[in-house]
C-alpha cells in the first residue's frame, strides 16, 4: 500500500479527473438507455448493436429458440433439396470460413482419425482409407450462406444415415455434435442427420476434398445453411446434451435450416 | 365546407384497424432496417445501406430482429386481413375501383386538386395504393418464406423462380414498400387530420 501511494501522486492529474468523470457518467448513461427503451423509443434501435441491451438480446434469443422449434416442426424428413446438372456448378466455388484463406488448416491424411463417441455402440476411430472404402454417392446441390449468397457444388461421400447405423448410433438422441481441426464446432438435430441428402463428405467435384473445402472430411447438408456444414471434422458425438456451435453461441440461429 | 357537415363523433377507423395499423408500422420499420443490415452482408447490387439506418449491429443480430419481427408482421397482418374481410370493410372502402378512376385521381393529384375532405371515403388513388401495399406485404412474406425455408416450400420456391430469384423479388418488394411509406408519410403531412384519425379514430 505504502509503495503504491507515491506512484498515484505521480499520475497525471487531468487523467484522474477524466477517469472519475467517466465513471460518474456511466450509470446515468445507462439509465438514459434504459429509459429510452421503456419509452419504446425506436431511436434506440438505430444502428445499435443488440449487445448494448441485455434484456432485448435475451428476448431475441428466446424467439430464436422458438424459431428452432418451428423449424424442427416444419422439417419434412422426406422433402429433398433440389439437385442440378453439373453444368450449373458455380466455378470457382467460393471459400468461406470464420478465418481467411491464408489460415486454412492442413490435416495430415495418414495420421487422421475420425473419433466417434457418445451414444453409439461402435466407438472405434476411423482412418481415411476406412471411410473411403464405404459405399459412396454424389450430389449436386445448392449451398446457401446465412449472408444470403448461394452457390452450386458437387459433393461426394457416405450417406450419413447409413454411417450412423453402421456405428450403432442411438437415433432417439436429440443432437449430433461435431468438433473440427480448425477449432470450429457445431451440432445438428437427429432428423436432419438422418435426411437422405445428408452426406459424410470426402470429395468435391470428383476429387478428394481439397483443404479449402474441408479436407479430409466435412458434413454436407443441403437442408441447412452453410455455417451448419462443418469442415475438417475430427470428432462426431451423439448426445442429448445441447452442444451449441461456434456461430450459434454468438447468436446465429441453431437450427439454421433451409 | 364539406368538413363542417361531417359528424365529428363518428368513428372513421375502428379500433382493430388502428391497432393493426400501428403494430404493422412497427413491424415494417424493424423488418426493413434489419433487412438492410442482412442485405449488407452480401449485397445484390453495387451499394450498401448506411450502417446508421440499419438495425442489429451485425449480421447475427439483424437476423434475430428480422426473424422475431416476422411473427409480428405475419400475425398482425393476418388479424388485419381477417377483420377487414370479416367486417366487409374491404369491400365498402376499396371498391368499386376502376382504372379510369385511378387515372382521373392521378391527374387531379398532379394538378393539386385531389380531394380527401371526407376521411371516411378513400379516393381511387388511396384505394389502389392501399390494395397495392397489402399485396406487396403478402409478396414480402411469401418471398421471405422461400429465403428462410427454400427446401421446405418447394411449390412457393418454384413459383418465384428459385432461391436466387426469390432474393430479387424480396428486395424489390421491399423497395416498393419503402416507396409506399414515403408517399404515405408525405400525404399524411399534407392532410394532418388523417394522422389524428388514425390515432383517436375520428
Amino acid at each position: 500500500m505504502m509503495k503504491k501511494f507515491p506512484r498515484l501522486v505521480a499520475i497525471d492529474g487531468d487523467a484522474v479527473v477524466k477517469e472519475a468523470l467517466r465513471r460518474i457518467e456511466q450509470p446515468s448513461r445507462r439509465m438514459f438507455l434504459q429509459r429510452s427503451l421503456t419509452l419504446g423509443g425506436l431511436s434506440l434501435l438505430t444502428g445499435c448493436a443488440i449487445v448494448d441491451e441485455d434484456s432485448v438480446e435475451h428476448a431475441l434469443m428466446k424467439v430464436s429458440r422458438f424459431n428452432d422449434k418451428v423449424q424442427g416442426w416444419l422439417f419434412d424428413p422426406k422433402q429433398l433439396a433440389p439437385t442440378y446438372p453439373e453444368s450449373m456448378i458455380t466455378r470457382p466455388f467460393p471459400f468461406n470460413a470464420y478465418y481467411g484463406e491464408d489460415e486454412i488448416r492442413k490435416v495430415d491424411a495418414d495420421s487422421y482419425r475420425l473419433e466417434i463417441t457418445g451414444m453409439v455402440t461402435d466407438k472405434h476411430a476411423w482412418t481415411l482409407p476406412e471411410l473411403r472404402a464405404l459405399p459412396q454417392t454424389n450430389q449436386v446441390t445448392r449451398h446457401i450462406c446465412v449472408e444470403g449468397w448461394s452457390a452450386i457444388g458437387k459433393w461426394g461421400g457416405v450417406n450419413f444415415a447409413s454411417f450412423l447405423s453402421r456405428v450403432g448410433a442411438d437415433t432417439s438422441a436429440k443432437y449430433i455434435g461435431f468438433k473440427c481441426a480448425d477449432d470450429y464446432y457445431t451440432s445438428i438435430d437427429m432428423p436432419t442427420a438422418l435426411h437422405p441428402q445428408t452426406l459424410l463428405t470426402l470429395s468435391y467435384d470428383g476429387q478428394p476434398l481439397p483443404p479449402r473445402y474441408g479436407f479430409p472430411m466435412k458434413l454436407r447438408m443441403p437442408t441447412k445453411l452453410g455455417y451448419k456444414n462443418p469442415k475438417h471434422i475430427n470428432a462426431i458425438f451423439v448426445t442429448n446434451t445441447y452442444p451449441g456451435g461456434y456461430w450459434e453461441d454468438q447468436g446465429y440461429n441453431w437450427f439454421g435450416g433451409s | 365546407m364539406e368538413v363542417a357537415v361531417i359528424d365529428s363523433t363518428l368513428t372513421i377507423h375502428p379500433v382493430w384497424l388502428r391497432a393493426t395499423h400501428w403494430l404493422n408500422a412497427l413491424a415494417v420499420v424493424i423488418m426493413t432496417m434489419s433487412g438492410w443490415r442482412i442485405y449488407n452482408a452480401s449485397p445484390l447490387f453495387d451499394f450498401k445501406f448506411a450502417k446508421a439506418i440499419t438495425l442489429g449491429g451485425w449480421l447475427g443480430g439483424a437476423i434475430q430482429w428480422h426473424f422475431a419481427a416476422m411473427w409480428l408482421l405475419a400475425a398482425n397482418g393476418l388479424v388485419y386481413l381477417l377483420c377487414n374481410v370479416g367486417t366487409g370493410r374491404i369491400v365498402r372502402k376499396f371498391f368499386p375501383l376502376s382504372p379510369r378512376a385511378i387515372v382521373a385521381d392521378l391527374l387531379a393529384a398532379f394538378r393539386g386538386q385531389l380531394s380527401h375532405a371526407d376521411l371516411r371515403q378513400y379516393n381511387a388513388m388511396q384505394r389502389a395504393s392501399y390494395l397495392f401495399v397489402i399485396a406487396d406485404a403478402v409478396l414480402l412474406v411469401l418471398s421471405g418464406l422461400v429465403l428462410w425455408k427454400s427446401v421446405q416450400f418447394p411449390l412457393l420456391r418454384e413459383l418465384l423462380g428459385g432461391y436466387e430469384a426469390a432474393r430479387l423479388v424480396h428486395f424489390f418488394a421491399m423497395a416498393a414498400m419503402v416507396a409506399f411509406v414515403m408517399v404515405h408519410l408525405a400525404m399524411t403531412a399534407l392532410v394532418p387530420r388523417t394522422l389524428l384519425a388514425m390515432i383517436r379514430g375520428r
